[in-house]
């Protein structure tokens, strides 16, 4: 089998942040295997940008990618990837952070791997608070299977296994990741990358469990079901529902409801798992 | 009465395993979507709520946050007594896994249908390969393997008659392979509800040994020293899998008699075996195929026989030892492979092992083949070919070489270095 450029594109000039993706190194040009309209490109996107911005060692910052629709996104990441087992990412990144504490692993994950099968790692990962990054690829819907209820999904929407629009009150990942005792958290959408890509910096100087969400279109599954076909249509229903976190703070619950709070939720300091096994190991020395 | 959308007519693997649960009148589904299994549970998401379904039947249908806790939802409704279903496949399985050993250790009776998918191994696999079902062997789980559409409409409609059975109490998994048949459509016909109900078992409200009850307070699963009853307790599930066998047997002839259709005795299936001087044994849809590869050989002038093994758990021993003594040469085709065992196979060992304990077929001539796994077609032509190394065998009396030939073991569609990657085969695909 021989790799060459998809049909048609074969003539493009590559985009410039494009030259820094896994795939343009492998094979010469990049792509993404995402749907037409979906988020998840320009998230990739911006990451590259910030490795390029940062001028990051690669091998550093490990990805961890799990299972979901972003699972095609290491193609563009920058840095060097591990695919792992739906919604184990975190217990693996532990597992490398404690193997080599040189390294910060960024774990990427969907809405239907962290909030669901993984939400146990995702809750002892921030309780232990893990120096690492945790991305959560929020789309509101199982994507790559389907479009099945998801843990995100709002009320009343219309899903492959809510056909008569019966549904479950959705989880919110930021306060979870508050009160699981996260240290740097934040929430971003799809019309705000400029804003992820600051928190993003931030957290890879952040020492500690971050944890960021991004709130992205899915017009495939979510949008079609759901009187959003087109990608704008979920870009601007996103939009048009996020809140900044200081407007939300004179707001009731009431008028919350429903909405995405965005901006930086939380920014402390709390030793990591790592120093306080240090304390300890001086601690017995003496 | 509302008219069924759908009585008869192609249908999808997948929703004849949705309408057989919805037909055997199931009470609780858990579900946990994974490829290639969506289909079902997105189908019965839909059925549960369809005209004609809600006003005869109160299905609850819960969409879970992982495989384990699907199993363990099914536990919990098959406590309190209710008939469950639900459906997964690969690693969703293997996830599983923990909840299936309770089922079978707390002798609860679900019906748990497996689209078999790769196992993850090197990079993610989402396949047909039997690798996922064949690892809970020793599970205490009773496994069929399920050839056709209206197989697996049937085998599910026939599961609760043998899971619910006093002397049973033990979970079944029905396995078809992932994509093959869960994503073709092919004619399924639908029993009609009211003959239906007449051939399922009534449901009872309590299982024979333990059941959730307010009047009836009691502790079970609690912890067991060495010197009680543990062993005792896992021999009656060995019993009860032995008992199992003519349980099968007569749930299957139960059927034949009332719809007309049936698949051998309900354990093995033979085809062409009375004049065999080869005998081919598969299960699942390469077994189905290695009938065409018979009708095909005895054109070319070789008498052979194919075995297709329809239950695997319990071991229908006996079926199995009355063909191969009659037929000594036999090729065993195997869909996963058992990693350091004797041949390769779970299957071939066992076919082996029985061999080895009867005076009769000690010196059955037992030929492991392995092929198709991760979803890797196997060829009629390669099935041919298994024919004719039977037949080299049986002349030459010693196991013929072939390049694809390790460990003893035939690796069938293996990439050899002289063979092209792309197979074509006009035959093949004209059957079809």
């Amino acid at each position: 089998m021989s790799y060459s450029a998809p049909r048609g594109k074969e003539n493009i000039t590559p985009h410039p942040y494009g030259t820094n993706t896994q795939m343009h190194k492998l094979m010469g040009f990049p792509f993404t295997m995402f749907c037409k309209g979906c988020g998840y490109g320009s998230i990739a996107q911006a990451i590259c940008r910030v490795f390029k911005e940062e001028n990051l060692q690669e091998e550093l910052f490990p990805f961890i990618v799990n299972i979901g629709c972003y699972s095609s996104m290491p193609t563009v990441l920058p840095g060097k990837t591990f695919m792992t087992l739906h919604g184990r990412g975190i217990a693996v990144a532990t597992g490398v952070k404690m193997a080599n504490p040189k390294l910060k692993p960024i774990s990427i994950h969907g809405d239907g791997d962290l909030l669901s099968i993984g939400t146990n790692h995702f809750l002892h990962g921030a309780r232990r608070n893990v120096d690492m990054i945790v991305i959560l690829l929020n789309n509101n819907i199982y994507g790559m299977t389907g479009g099945q209820l998801a843990p995100t999904t709002p009320m009343g929407s219309k899903t492959s296994t809510t056909p008569y629009r019966y549904g479950e009150e959705p989880i919110d990942a930021v306060e979870l990741a508050k009160v699981s005792g996260a240290t740097y958290i934040a929430r971003w959408n799809t019309s705000t990358i400029r804003d992820f890509m600051k928190s993003f910096k931030k957290a890879l100087h952040h020492k500690g469990f971050s944890f960021i969400e991004i709130v992205s279109q899915c017009p495939t599954q979510f949008g079609h079901k759901n009187n959003l076909p087109k990608a704008l249509d979920g870009f601007n229903f996103i939009k048009n529902n996020s809140i900044r976190i200081n407007k939300a703070k004179d707001m009731s619950p009431e008028e919350l409801k429903g909405k995405y709070i965005i901006g930086e939720h939380l920014d402390i300091d709390r030793p990591t798992l790592w120093d306080r096994k240090s304390q300890i190991i001086e601690k017995l020395k003496d | 009465m509302v008219k069924p959308k759908f009585m008869e007519g192609p249908l999808k693997g997948n929703f004849a395993s949705a309408y057989a649960a919805m037909d055997a009148d199931v009470d609780v589904i858990t579900a946990y979507p994974i490829t290639p299994q969506t289909t079902v549970v997105e189908k019965l998401s839909e059925l549960v709520g369809e005209e004609e379904f809600i006003n005869r039947q109160n299905v609850e249908y819960v969409r879970m946050e992982s495989e384990h806790s699907v199993g363990a939802g099914l536990v919990g409704a098959s406590y309190a007594g209710a008939r469950t279903f639900t459906a997964t496949a690969g690693q969703g399985l293997l996830y599983m896994t923990e909840m299936v050993h309770w089922m079978t250790g707390a002798r609860l009776p679900p019906v748990v249908a497996i689209q078999t998918r790769g196992i993850t191994g090197p990079g993610w696999n989402i396949w047909a390969d039997y690798g996922d079902i064949l690892s809970l062997r020793d599970s205490g789980i009773m496994i069929q393997f399920i050839a056709s559409h209206q197989e697996i409409y049937d085998s599910i409609i026939q599961g609760f008659n043998i899971t619910e059975h006093p002397d049973v109490m033990l979970p079944l998994f029905p396995a078809y392979g992932g994509f093959v048949l869960s994503h073709t459509a092919k004619p399924v016909k639908r029993i009609p509800w009211e003959e239906a109900q007449k051939f399922v078992r009534p449901k009872t409200q309590e299982w024979p040994h333990v059941w959730v009850d307010g009047e009836r307070p009691i502790m079970s699963n609690a912890l067991i020293m060495p010197q009680s009853f543990y062993t005792e307790f896992r021999i009656k599930i060995h019993e009860a899998q032995m008992k199992a066998l003519p349980i099968i047997k007569d749930t299957m002839a139960e059927f034949e008699k009332s719809f007309g259709r049936g698949y051998g005795n309900g354990l093995v299936v033979p085809y062409k075996c009375d004049d065999a001087e080869v005998l081919l044994i598969g299960y699942g849809g390469n077994a189905l195929q290695a009938e065409d590869a018979v009708d095909k050989a005895r054109e070319q002038g070789y008498k052979a026989g194919a075995l297709r093994l329809r239950t695997y758990r319990p071991f229908p021993k006996e079926d199995l030892l009355y063909y191969i003594k009659k037929i000594p040469y036999v090729a065993v085709m195997e869909r996963a492979l058992a990693f350091g065992s004797p041949t390769g196979g779970a299957i071939s060992t066992d076919i082996m092992a029985i061999c080895q304990r009867d005076p009769k077929a000690r010196n059955a001539n037992i030929v492991p083949f392995i092929g198709g796994l991760g979803g890797r077609d196997v060829f009629l032509d390669e099935q041919i070919d298994q024919i004719k190394i039977l037949y080299e065998l049986k002349e030459k009396g010693e196991v013929p070489d072939r390049k694809y030939k390790m460990w003893d073991t035939f690796w069938t569609g293996l990439i050899t270095g002289d063979k092209k990657v792309e197979v074509e085969n006009q035959e093949y695909f004209g059957d079809i």
